[in-house]
């Protein structure tokens, strides 16, 4: 019997003895689980092609290509309600999905780039890139080059939530880069003049 | 007076001739280039798409200066005009503009106007470089078996001299026996032959004790009995299950070394009931690029595991059908058959989402150190035992989270607490898991 214990605990490759199989495995099928009635008898299967997940969440009009690419950069904008924005989780979700490659703070010094993983990571404040609200939608919807797309790892306002803390992180970008003196001669250019706005 | 003019053609031509001696020369200059700056100019903004030998989003790029002389005869200026607005250069009709353009599926290269011509002369230094010869690494296999053997070789060394060690103590022991017995001799004293003479077997002695007897029987029922409820208990627990994967896929690696969130794979445990097992173009997200593994991690593993990790990418590869010389999808793919190792079972419900996105649970808590693990098992043992214990003694994190304002206001006033646990919470109830 002791012998039979110590057996069963050892063999880590397959699955311990059940009381009743009949209650541990469902009748239903579950996720991920092989059965005979689906194509390659997987559970898992891709939606009928022109299925629009629940949410009201309706296809990007705008085609994958260079093409695509170009409208959506000098077009398309974010839909979300400036409230929405704000406190919300988008840099979270840049953290765990971008920050990886692009690097906490958008310079493109991501762990995997640092590690020398992944090389070329441009910086969000990149002059010939000159990247948008809309251009970052769609990178982020169908990829680029080398980058995949994310279009199935976060949803639609997900998608928007982290556009918009791209666009965030290029401003902070765009601002450590020039001069400091700059900076706050511009500032105190801007206050006269909304002082004397003011007055 | 036009005789004038024809007059200075000779010096003009040798003035043109040494003003485009000049300009050749600084161009030959100019074309040295450091290759250590252009290193990292071509990591940092062409090595996303390009690489040196092999084609990738781009083609490669090994001297692809003098590659572009011969075969094309297109000098230093076309690259500078490509490199700084290759759309440009598409839309002014070049031909070979739009020829590269075409081969590569119409993908635009990003326009760097930022760069000088040193910059790209930097860069085209980079690359002129000879490819590294592969021999440091022969050197390097060969150093690392070395080594092995060698800790064969001492690990073998270290047994024998504990073998050595034992037989010495063996030899002493009898020498030291054989040595009393002298002096017992010496005394006159005989201890074997008074131990023999009494002849009574000890086994008959313990069964004529009777007490003895009923002691001992309940001490063997008592342990058997822990051992039989140990067996039955551990029935249905599939703790410590370590199922071998098609494609021996590193958490070690990814999660540790690299530090890549576990969401970012597992993304719908943030949204879901399941924690989904990643589709193949979330790998392919990453392993576009990298298609293998750096030298020591490849030593690391053929040496501790015995796993070659760069055929474990060629797996992925084969299943998403990913073609390495095209860069491209053939279509042909193949499912992977992963193994699920944490199931619950169907009589009980759970749902990441509730745990991982409200709770705020580490997905550590319950499936261990996943960063550490070359081989993924299960860590805990999925019993209500253990769910139940987690859920008396986490606190709910109720700051920020208005749904809980209220309820919280009643029920810690109704248990006298601060902070309450999920089991005051209704935690417990029976219909939470199970219906």
């Amino acid at each position: 019997m002791i012998f039979v214990s110590v057996v069963a605990c050892n063999s880590k490759s397959s699955r311990n003895y059940q009381y009743m199989p009949n209650m541990y495995e469902s009748v239903g099928y579950e996720a991920y689980q092989e059965a005979d009635v689906f194509d390659n008898n997987m559970e898992a299967q891709e939606p009928a092609e022109g299925t629009i997940p629940r949410g009201g969440h309706l296809p990007l009009g705008i085609a994958g290509d260079y093409d695509g690419y170009l409208e959506a950069k000098a077009n398309l904008e974010n839909p979300l309600d400036p409230k929405e924005l704000e406190g919300s989780e988008g840099g979270q979700l840049y953290d765990i999905y971008c920050g990886i490659c692009h690097g906490k703070k958008g310079n493109g010094k991501g762990i995997l780039v640092e590690r020398e993983k992944i090389l070329g990571v441009p910086s969000f404040d990149d002059v010939g890139r000159a990247i948008t609200e809309g251009s970052v939608y769609h990178v982020i919807y169908y990829g680029k080059n080398a980058m995949g797309s994310y279009k199935n790892q976060i949803d639609e306002k997900e998608r928007w939530l982290v556009t918009d803390y791209v666009m965030q992180l290029k401003a902070e970008l765009e601002g450590s880069s020039k001069d400091t003196k700059e900076d706050s001669a511009v500032n105190a250019e801007t206050e006269k003049a909304t002082d004397s706005v003011a007055k | 007076m036009i005789q004038v003019i024809y007059r200075k053609l000779a010096s003009k031509f040798l003035n043109l001739g040494l003003i485009i001696l000049l300009t050749f020369s600084t161009s030959l200059y100019a074309q040295d280039g450091d290759p250590e700056k252009g290193k990292s100019l071509y990591n940092t903004n062409c090595a996303a798409c390009h690489q040196l030998d092999r084609k990738m989003t781009g083609p490669a790029l090994r001297n692809v200066a003098s590659r572009l002389q011969e075969e094309q005869g297109l000098g230093r200026d076309w690259l500078y005009k490509w490199i700084r607005n290759s759309s440009g250069l598409i839309k002014s009709g070049d031909d070979y503009a739009n020829q590269i353009y075409e081969e590569y599926n119409g993908v635009a290269m990003t326009a760097y106007p930022q760069f000088s011509d040193s910059d790209i002369d930097d860069i085209l230094a980079y690359t002129a470089q000879p490819k590294e010869e592969k021999t440091a690494d022969v050197d390097g296999e060969v150093a690392t078996t070395g080594t092995t053997e060698g800790g064969g070789t001492s690990n073998r060394l270290i047994l024998g001299a504990l073998a050595l060690l034992f037989a010495l103590l063996a030899i002493s022991l009898v020498l030291v026996r054989k040595t009393l017995n002298r002096f017992a001799d010496a005394k006159g004293l005989t201890v074997e032959a008074a131990e023999k003479k009494k002849g009574f077997p000890i086994w008959k002695a313990f069964v004529q004790n009777q007490f003895l007897v009923l002691v001992s029987v309940i001490i063997l029922l008592l342990t058997s009995a822990y051992f039989v409820y140990g067996f039955f208990m551990q029935i249905g627990i599939d703790q410590g299950y370590e199922p071998i994967q098609p494609i021996h896929y590193s958490h070690r690696i990814h999660a540790g070394e690299n530090a890549i969130d576990c969401k970012y794979c597992h993304s719908s445990a943030r949204v879901s009931k399941h924690s989904g097992i990643p589709s193949l173009n979330v790998c392919m997200n990453c392993h576009k690029s990298i298609y293998q593994v750096a030298e020591e991690t490849q030593q690391m593993g053929i040496e501790e595991y015995g796993v070659d990790y760069n055929a474990e990418i060629q797996k992925l590869y084969k299943a998403v059908g990913w073609d390495e010389e095209d860069q491209s999808y053939t279509g042909e793919t193949q499912p992977v058959k992963w193994i699920r190792i944490h199931n619950l079972p169907d009589f009980a419900y759970f749902n990441h989402s509730q745990h991982v996105a409200v709770g705020g649970i580490q997905c550590q808590e319950c499936h261990g150190p996943v960063q550490e693990m070359e081989i993924m098992y299960q860590y805990s043992p999925l019993t209500m035992g253990w769910c139940i214990n987690c859920h008396r003694e986490t606190e709910v994190k109720t700051e920020g989270n208005e749904y809980y304002t209220k309820i919280h206001e009643e029920l810690s006033k109704k248990y006298g607490v601060d902070k309450l646990t999920v089991a005051q919470m209704g935690g417990l109830e029976c219909g939470k898991c199970h219906y």
